[in-house]
């Protein structure tokens, strides 16, 4: 366990040894020829897939000038060289921000720069050969999209939108990951990313109504399908299946429950996430999108509310309405979409919430920031409300409360390693290595407060944590969600007395 | 390897080793694709396994975990019902490698 000695003693943020080229064997399993075809891609590479290539990136240029923005504009400066999590963990010197981009850009200056053109070896242009696809397939697989190091580029390049554009380019010409679009064809077919049929799902839910009234004596519904009702909740799949996710949905359900705000999930739209934003494809992510909105209109709701989920909640806040908009058939005295969180919060103001925080006392708790909430999209009505809304939250619901340091949360929060469509086994071992800047940070916060658990509102980040957590030397269960706290403390009116088993989720 | 072999027959697998032919399943296979991952099959793996088989057979998906846990519990007492108890007879996780051994599909998504 000499790894976890380590961890007691790194700053989270040290730079390593460079050990050049030590991840280039890192790949994703390809994308079957049904995965592909599914989505409007070729099955295979194609013959022509280098001039391919090119005309893609020719049409991106011209489609998203941030595109062209951001292959031109970077001058070297370094300042993202040690932001990113993967270079931390790898040491890998194409795990750097702009070495990835430079991945791409060397390409884009051969082809659309006059000095690429005429001088490629002046300006670092290189021709697109099948070694710097290799490269392509290895490095925008190791990035997670989380944008921790734009926020630090002086001129705002964002290397997401860069890896996006890369898996965009791949999978135009027959090089797609298997992960993302084998889960994307399943949405298209079935609606959610597991392949959850509608049977298995109101099983499930019949299921937690029956444990929910065993646990507090009270009938906290979870309809599917409800026509009519105030709010359509759009959750992860993963919250209708994994821990801790469910233990955050039964949190979702008791507070529509106490806040007497009838709602329902749909079977249509049984999933938050738009995996088509990982790679790029704004079709893909359109068709995926506007699956919310026949639900919306179907079920005849008045609001949106979106469930703990990081990309989604990007996807959502910053794109549905361009996606899948206008929404003006709903209640727009209310945030079109709202986040779980904010909803908590807003009838936490408005009183209409009890919290007994000692039903917590057993956890001395932090807070994860998901990147996507924390630097793609916002949350209530003040600048940092998607920093202060969830802390608000979780100040309410437990009595010990302690950030992790300042430079790895909020808008410098690291990535949990698995987000951006690298939540697959094969990449296991770079979602590990990303993960350590975030568990160094976890070690101290344990060290200097007794932190045991970890909240996160992300999919993602929750599944990704039980996977890796106990590979720094915590328990698997030490990642909780943000609603699992709240279901843990809020009071429901006529709840039996508690019993010493029947607390609820005990972490 | 991209097939598993008994008797002269091979039936074939995806690159992580999960069946591609649900029908293929059957005992024997479970056992060699459990020898891959380096579990012998007790009685209490079975447990798992055919608990997982049956509801799948129902739902055409396997069970949330919570689901799992609280069948375990319901058929095989309180010290069987818990997370930490699968992943000892499952250690890379009851989802993925308790489905690869009884024939499922991989759960995908974010799980």
């Amino acid at each position: 366990m000499d790894r976890v000695t380590d961890t007691e003693i790194a700053d989270p943020l040290a730079i390593p040894e460079l050990a050049p080229g030590c991840m280039a064997a890192s790949k994703p399993y390809p994308a079957a020829a049904n995965h592909q075809t599914a989505l409007g891609f070729p099955g295979e590479l194609a013959t022509d897939w280098h001039d391919m290539a090119i005309a893609k990136i020719g049409e991106l240029r011209e489609k998203y000038r941030s595109f062209r923005v951001y292959l031109d504009a970077c001058v070297k400066c370094g300042a993202c060289t040690d932001k990113c999590h993967y270079f931390l963990g790898t040491g890998d010197p194409k795990n750097m921000p702009v070495a990835r981009q430079d991945l791409l850009r060397q390409v884009y200056r051969r082809h659309f720069t006059l000095a690429g053109k005429y001088l490629p070896w002046l300006v670092g242009a290189k021709d697109l050969t099948p070694e710097v696809l290799d490269d392509w397939y290895s490095y925008f697989h190791q990035c997670s999209q989380c944008r921790r190091c734009s926020v630090f580029c002086p001129y705002g390049i964002d290397t997401a939108e860069i890896s996006m554009a890369g898996r965009e380019i791949m999978d135009s010409i027959g090089k797609g990951q298997k992960y993302s679009n084998e889960i994307l064809g399943k949405v298209m077919k079935i609606g959610n990313n597991l392949g959850l049929p509608k049977k298995a799902l109101a099983a499930t839910l019949s299921d937690l109504e029956d444990e929910v009234e065993e646990a507090t004596g009270v009938r906290v519904e979870f309809p599917l399908d409800r026509k009519g009702v105030e709010v359509l909740l759009v959750s992860p799949s993963a919250d209708y299946f994994a821990e801790p996710h469910i233990a955050g949905l039964i949190g979702y359900a008791k507070v529509f429950h106490q806040a007497g705000i009838s709602w329902t999930i749909s079977s249509h739209a049984t999933e938050a996430a738009n995996f088509g934003m990982f790679i790029g494809s704004y079709d893909v992510m359109r068709k995926v999108a506007l699956r919310i909105r026949e639900a919306a209109l179907d079920l005849g709701v008045k609001r949106l509310v979106i469930g703990e989920c990081g990309h989604a909640w990007r996807a959502a806040y910053s794109f549905l309405d361009t996606l899948a908009g206008p929404f003006d058939f709903l209640d727009r005295r209310h945030p079109v979409p709202q986040h779980i969180c904010e909803f908590t919060y807003e009838q936490m103001q408005a009183g209409k919430l009890r919290f007994d925080k000692s039903k917590n006392d057993h956890v001395r708790l932090t807070f994860h920031d998901s990147c996507n909430v924390a630097r793609g999209s916002r949350m209530g009505d003040r600048p940092g409300g998607q920093f202060d809304i969830p802390r608000a939250i979780l100040r309410a619901a437990c009595n010990h409360f302690f950030d992790m340091a300042p430079e790895t949360i909020k808008e410098s929060t690291l990535c949990c390693g698995g987000g951006g469509g690298l939540l697959t086994d094969e990449l296991m071992a770079v979602r590990k290595a990303g993960a350590q800047p975030r568990m160094r940070a976890l070690r101290q916060v344990a060290e200097d407060h007794g932190v045991t658990h970890m909240a996160a509102m992300c999919a993602i980040c929750k599944a990704q944590f039980s996977s890796v957590l106990p590979h720094y030397g915590f328990d698997r269960e030490a990642i909780v969600s943000v609603h699992q706290m709240v279901s843990n403390a809020i009071v429901l009116d006529g709840a039996k007395p508690p019993t010493d088993d029947a607390a609820g989720d005990e972490a | 390897m991209t097939a598993y072999v008994i008797n002269g027959s091979s039936f074939e697998h995806d690159e992580e080793g999960y069946l591609k032919n649900l029908a293929d399943w059957n005992k024997d296979l479970a056992e060699i694709i459990a020898k891959d991952e380096k579990i012998d099959l007790t009685a209490e793996h079975w447990e798992v396994v055919n608990f997982l088989r049956e509801y799948y057979d129902e739902y055409q998906v396997a069970p949330a975990i919570r689901v799992l846990v609280k069948a375990m519990k319901k058929a095989f007492g309180a010290e069987k019902g818990d997370q930490k108890y699968l992943y000892q007879l499952f250690p890379y996780g009851p989802a993925k490698q308790a489905c690869k051994i009884a024939g499922l599909p991989k759960p995908t998504g974010c799980v």
